[in-house]
């Protein structure tokens, strides 16, 4: 791996591994995202790039590998060996998913305020403060309000602050869901398909809701997608795996010309599609 | 149209009407006689007919109606729906005008012992029910054990009051404490399990502690309960007609001794703790703490992923649930004077968790209606015995059919843009 010199380097996946039962789901897998970059993870269906952001934030433990996340005061956390509230809490990283998780029943103000449990909770003194109507507390939730309302303006969402989070449309729920993890101040934002299911106008204003939080907080995002035009305009470096390792790492420029990647979405012609040992095993039980 | 409408339904009402046979059939149709060569069986084929018959014509009644109704019969609720933006204004000036009503019953001209009584216990569940909205209305954690903690509260308080001469209100917090630390306890090996699992196990819990109150003979005396437990008194005063320690509570006042005070006190003291159970819960709604807990319902895994501790916050809701079932039991306990396990039967929890139900579940108000009419009702209606689990099974699934998320069911949030909003639409 050479060393990069800028921007400072935030977190570091180093031979992680994960396998579930016979299915080598990530496979020796290293990579690294950078501060003030939008990092691309693309690969073809089943590659593992879910996977890869469920170790990163904890749902799986790997079997083996490093992750290292680097905090710009020089702080580093481990987050294969943390809980995965403690990488949100501690460590910064807070994702969204594939398939949206909003609190559907509370408002969408509510959905914001949640985000923002650890701050405010510390604020209320495990609610004895909150109880008695401190005015520490009361300024401590002002502020939390004022931060929710600061995404909600940047996601266009101000008007349906006090509406139920699960009756907003599709597109306003992706957004509120990126809302949401602006508002638990990442270091680094993991977002799972932000793009799927938006129609291609709500995709360009995706695109630029992510240039903005980059340009605003600098934080660092790391973002699976199948969109190619989210990916190749807005991402600085592009990861693609393929059956749960990694075949090409680079601009976006470079990764859309790479032969394997090509190979990895296309299939190669004589092989139809299928992947080279199925071919293989499909003509031997031909024969 | 209308000819295939009423074929289905015709059809529809056979169908009910068979089935209505067959379940009469045992039930009605048979009937076992004492005769003079022993037991014999008769049939009574005339009343398995009538069955039939009446579940034929009301089956197509309510086709009719349903008809005639259109989709006001069909509603169906889904999660949005029981959002309401609106903050509920009418509901909180409605809340007030039975808060006030509350505290001048005794005061009616209508109102005697036997009501003011009845009133004590219909607010036991009502703060019962508060109590447990916590764990399965807020929290969305099933349980089936919440007697348990009412239990732990009342020995807490029959023991310590007895053992110790501890005053009623020293007790209570103790009682609480106690209660919330079994609700840690219980919480800790339930943190996995959801749903019908964890069900399951508090269920268990429910009965363990029964179990433990009936056969630890030498603390809790076993199935002879615990008698004489200290009643309550007004700052020190003793509701009796004379007492050897000093001035009691109508001698103090100069007032005639009846046994009736003490039955308001009683009530007034309940009243008092369940509004003040009333007001913890609405704080803590708007609280992180609270939040926290409706987040938890909603999506677990959001909920780690924004940094959210799955387990304190399941262990808080659990404790704080059970600290105000300790409360309640404590009350329980000096209103009555005398305690036993049989008053600790799963069918009390069973009671108080449809109680939260069939109100609503996190509704505040459709938790006092929905005690009322569970627990008031059957108290009201002593005299039909024997009609009175058959009236609250129709009750339950009557509200069941037209109110399926439970007679007040509606959520409005706990913080709100507001006017900000408005501006900026």
């Amino acid at each position: 791996m050479n060393k990069d010199t800028l921007p400072q380097r935030i977190l570091e996946v180093e031979r992680l591994s994960i396998r579930f039962g016979g299915l080598l789901a990530v496979n020796d897998l290293s990579f690294a995202a950078h501060d003030r970059e939008i990092t691309a993870i693309i690969g073809p269906n089943g590659a593992g790039k879910t996977t890869v952001f469920n170790c990163l934030t904890g749902f799986y433990k790997p079997g083996v590998g490093r992750i290292r996340l680097t905090h710009a005061d020089g702080r580093d956390y481990l987050l294969e060996r943390m809980d995965d509230f403690r990488i949100a809490r501690e460590a910064r990283v807070v994702r969204t998913f594939q398939n949206i998780r909003l609190f559907a029943g509370m408002s969408v103000l509510e959905n914001l305020l949640v985000a923002q449990h650890a701050a405010l909770m510390r604020a209320s003194l495990f609610s004895v403060a909150g109880m008695l109507g401190l005015p520490s507390y009361r300024k401590a939730e002002k502020i939390a309000i004022e931060r929710a309302r600061h995404w909600l303006e940047k996601t266009e969402l101000i008007a349906a602050a006090d509406e139920a989070a699960g009756s907003l449309p599709y597109g306003a729920q992706r957004r509120l869901e990126i809302a949401r993890a602006m508002c638990a101040e990442p270091v680094l934002l993991c977002l799972d398909e932000p793009a799927a299911g938006l129609n291609p106008h709500e995709s360009l204003e995706l695109n630029e809701l992510l240039l903005a939080i980059r340009a605003e907080t600098g934080t660092a995002i790391l973002l699976i997608e199948h969109d190619m035009s989210v990916v190749m305009q807005i991402s600085d470096h592009v990861i693609v795996l393929d059956h749960g390792a990694k075949i090409a790492d680079g601009s976006p420029q470079a990764v859309r010309a790479d032969e394997a990647v090509i190979h990895a979405y296309l299939g190669t012609p004589d092989s139809e599609d299928l992947p080279p040992d199925l071919a293989i095993g499909i003509a031997k039980a031909g024969r | 149209m209308t000819a295939l409408r009423l074929r289905t339904e015709l059809v529809d009402a056979l169908i009910a009407a068979f089935v209505a046979a067959l379940l009469a059939l045992p039930l009605l149709g048979f009937k076992l006689t004492d005769s003079a060569t022993g037991l014999s069986l008769d049939y009574r084929w005339p009343l398995v007919g009538y069955a039939a018959g009446a579940v034929f014509t009301g089956r197509l009644a309510i086709g009719q109606l349903r008809h005639f109704f259109g989709a006001r019969f069909d509603r169906t609720r889904g999660q949005s729906d029981i959002y309401s933006a609106d903050p509920g204004r009418a509901r909180i000036m409605f809340g007030w005008a039975l808060i006030a009503i509350a505290l001048v019953l005794p005061w009616l001209p209508f109102a005697d012992k036997g009501l003011v009584d009845k009133a004590t216990l219909v607010l036991i569940y009502v703060m019962l029910g508060w109590g447990l909205n916590i764990v399965v209305g807020l929290a969305g954690l099933l349980d089936l054990g919440y007697v348990a903690f009412y239990a732990i509260g009342a020995y807490a308080y029959a023991l310590l009051a007895k053992t110790f001469g501890i005053s009623f209100w020293l007790c209570l917090p103790l009682a609480g404490l106690l209660a919330a630390s079994f609700g840690i306890l219980l919480g800790f090996p339930v943190l996995r399990l959801r749903g019908d699992y964890l069900a399951i196990v508090t269920l268990g819990f429910g009965e363990i502690i029964r179990v433990i109150l009936q056969n630890w003979g030498e603390v809790t005396g076993g199935p002879n309960g615990i008698n004489s437990v200290p009643r309550p008194t007004f700052f020190g005063l003793p509701f009796s007609a004379i007492s050897p320690t000093g001035p009691t509570f109508h001698e103090f006042f100069g007032l005639p001794f009846s046994p009736v005070h003490r039955i308001y006190f009683l009530y007034y003291l309940i009243l008092a703790l369940a509004l003040f159970t009333n007001i913890f819960i609405i704080r803590i709604r708007r609280l992180p703490a609270g939040r926290a807990w409706e987040a938890l319902r909603e999506d677990e895994t959001a909920c780690k992923s924004l940094g959210i501790n799955p387990t304190l916050t399941k262990l808080a809701a659990f404790a704080t649930g059970a600290c105000f079932a300790g409360f309640a039991g404590s009350f329980f306990a000096t209103r009555q004077g005398f305690i036993s396990p049989e008053s600790f039967s799963f069918i009390e929890s069973a009671i108080i968790l449809a109680v939260v139900v069939l109100g609503g579940m996190g509704s505040q108000i459709g938790i006092v209606f929905a005690a009322l009419l569970l627990v008031g009702l059957p108290e009201w209606f002593r005299e039909l015995e024997q009609y009175r689990m058959l009236a609250f099974g129709a009750a339950m699934v009557l509200i069941m059919l037209w109110r399926p998320r439970g007679l007040l069911a509606s959520r409005s949030p706990t913080v709100r843009l507001g006017k900000l909003a408005e501006a900026a639409s």
